[in-house]
């Protein structure tokens, strides 16, 4: 059988070569060595990266960076404003909340859940619309029909409304979130990986390990799915960035992570009751989200433009 | 081209069925309506009474079956929670919706279509560059918090438009800008990708060795064929926000139809979420499938196919 590696990107190399601007082709090397190559002068990935690296980190070591317990209420010291603000204190870099609790450490701690759920929800999201999506090309027939009902069904669906049914029925808790929206967030990796698997069923290598004897199944998993591995990849980025925001906005609107944890979307429904007097409860969480699910979605762009060189969107 | 209509037709009724009766069945298996109409502490005996009289302990399928059967006749059922006909529920509602969703469409066409024509025309000029990093920006700011920081800068700090509310015109603005830039990143990407393929299209090459020039090929010829995708992905948004303006009308306080969604959620008001979906499904499934007849009627290509 071939390995990944020589069946995986002759198309992809050869249509670098047509892509012209600032691209380095790469030619000689191999397609991952070629990639990580162009990878190094693309801006957009090197901060998306840099962004997310930070952000992984603070949320690995919440526990050493936070300055104050993220639970612990000090009401004497509530709504301080942002140590450089007139009123504010060193000691509270961010301010506090209106129960006393340190901003700074919040946010830090914030870090862990929306890191979390984007990462669940994507890769749910991902095994959800991949097997569907290999299903459907790979088959094709009843099976094919039968998910492109499914497909348009999803579509027509407003999904804030069934993700805050669902929790509501369920109850909320961040396994819960995890898997409602990474249930309803698996569209685009089946159409992907549909078309991708309906591409690749007629290509020759997949002919190859048919006539030595390889199941269906063998050959959807092992030949099939490893040459899918960069489009699954950009939109696996690209979903961890939906399912932050969908976060975000559940816990906004009352329905997504719990009280008290320091969930960002939560923590902005908390400051909006002060936010004409302490705009800062409402500036700093949103300026946090914004800052993740922009390096995300560079992250997701910058992968796009380094590996898939089929047109920039 | 009528069958092909009667074909979409009909599929997009499936959808809708298939969807509402998925929701009704949620809320069935999940929660006890009865509990609900009842109150949370009520005698057994009296929950035990409300579900026989409600025919609450009937089966999923006939419930459902009973309550289309309303539907069709203009019959949505009664409110558990408002205690009022769900039909007159909506009908007091859907007005907000309907002014906001078509003002934030008017918002999302003038931003997004002139950043995509300007950045398809000079491709790698600043202007694409603007345009691209704008929808960069838009796709990551989270909704309800740039409504947030809206209301901070433009109302509040220099008041010039109503902090929330839905009594007049000007309380208009704000959400239909937020709203309206949600869908600008997808518009403006899609504009922009269409318009670079049409202008490197032989017959747009034809029609310049023919000594077609400028505005005259770029708005007669190439706009044209560009816009068939926007036309859709725009009917997409529109239902969206038909059916989803539930962050906009929370954020700035309006009485439309997506806040009545949420409060129904929050009461367990299965008899008004359930209208709800299923008139949200069916807007959207009546939009796209206007969208494609339209994309039908305007490209040979789609009708013959």
């Amino acid at each position: 059988m071939m390995t990944t590696d020589t069946v995986k990107n002759p198309r992809f190399v050869a249509e670098s070569q047509t892509d012209g601007e600032q691209v380095d082709t790469g030619l000689g090397l191999s397609p991952a060595k070629a990639a990580l190559k162009r990878a190094r002068g693309h801006t957009g990935l090197k901060i998306g990266f840099g962004i997310i690296l930070l952000m992984v980190f603070l949320a690995l070591f919440a526990p050493w960076l936070a300055p104050h317990d993220p639970y612990v209420q000090n009401l004497p010291m509530r709504l301080l404003p942002p140590a450089w603000v007139d009123g504010g204190e060193w000691r509270y870099l961010l301010g506090t909340d209106h129960l006393g609790r340190d901003y700074l450490s919040r946010i830090i701690y914030g870090a862990r859940i929306s890191l979390a759920i984007g990462i669940g929800a994507a890769t749910v999201g991902a095994i959800i619309g991949v097997t569907l999506g290999l299903l459907a090309g790979y088959f094709g027939g009843w099976l094919d029909q039968a998910v492109n009902f499914l497909v348009t069904c999803q579509l027509a669906i407003p999904s804030l409304l069934l993700i805050m049914a669902l929790v509501f029925v369920i109850g909320q808790s961040i396994t819960v979130v995890i898997f409602v929206i990474g249930a309803t967030h698996w569209v685009f990796y089946l159409v992907v990986t549909r078309s991708a698997t309906l591409r690749l069923r007629e290509m020759d290598f997949v002919a190859a390990a048919r006539s030595m004897g390889c199941s269906r199944f063998q050959v959807a998993v092992r030949e099939v799915l490893p040459n899918l591995s960069n489009q699954i990849m950009v939109i696996f980025t690209l979903e961890v960035a939906i399912a932050i925001l969908s976060e975000a906005t559940l816990s906004f609107l009352g329905l997504g992570i719990p009280s008290p944890m320091p969930s960002w979307g939560l923590m902005i429904a908390e400051g909006k009751t002060s936010m004409f007097f302490q705009p800062w409860l409402v500036v700093l969480p949103g300026l946090a989200l914004f800052m993740l699910v922009i390096a995300v979605n560079l992250l997701g762009d910058g992968v796009r433009d380094v590996t898939v060189t089929d047109r920039r969107s | 081209m009528a069958s092909y209509i009667l074909r979409r037709g009909l599929l997009a009724l499936l959808v809708a069925l298939v969807v509402s009766f998925g929701t009704f069945a949620l809320f069935y298996f999940a929660t006890d309506p009865a509990q609900t109409i009842a109150g949370e502490d009520a005698p057994p005996e009296m929950v035990e009474e409300i579900r026989q009289e409600y025919g609450f302990d009937r089966p999923v399928s006939v419930q459902y079956v009973a309550w289309l059967g309303g539907v069709f006749q203009g019959d949505f059922g009664e409110s558990y929670f408002w205690k009022q006909p769900v039909g007159e529920l909506i009908r007091e509602h859907a007005g907000v919706t309907i002014i906001l969703a078509l003002s934030s469409l008017m918002v999302t066409i003038l931003i997004a279509l002139p950043l995509g024509i300007g950045a398809a025309l000079k491709p790698n000029s600043w202007v694409d560059r603007f345009a691209l990093s704008t929808a960069v920006s838009a796709q990551a700011i989270p909704n309800f918090w740039l409504g947030l920081m809206v209301i901070i800068l433009l109302a509040v700090m220099f008041p010039i438009f109503p902090v929330s509310g839905d009594a007049t015109w000007r309380h208009y603005v704000l959400p239909a800008l937020v709203l309206g830039a949600s869908s600008v990143p997808a518009v403006m990407r899609l504009t922009r990708t269409g318009l670079l393929e049409v202008l490197g299209a032989d017959y747009i090459r034809t029609a310049r060795a023919k000594g077609f020039m400028g505005y005259q090929l770029i708005f007669r010829q190439a706009l044209r064929n560009a816009l068939l995708p926007v036309v859709s992905v725009l009917a997409v948004q529109l239902g969206h926000k038909l059916g989803g303006s539930v962050v906009t009308e929370s954020v700035f306080s309006m009485n439309g139809l997506g806040r009545l969604a949420v409060e129904s959620i929050f009461n367990s008001d299965i008899p008004t979420v359930q209208s709800l979906i299923l008139i949200f499904v069916l807007t959207f499934v009546l939009l796209t499938l206007a969208a494609d007849l339209i994309n039908a009627w305007l490209d040979p290509r789609i009708r013959m196919g």
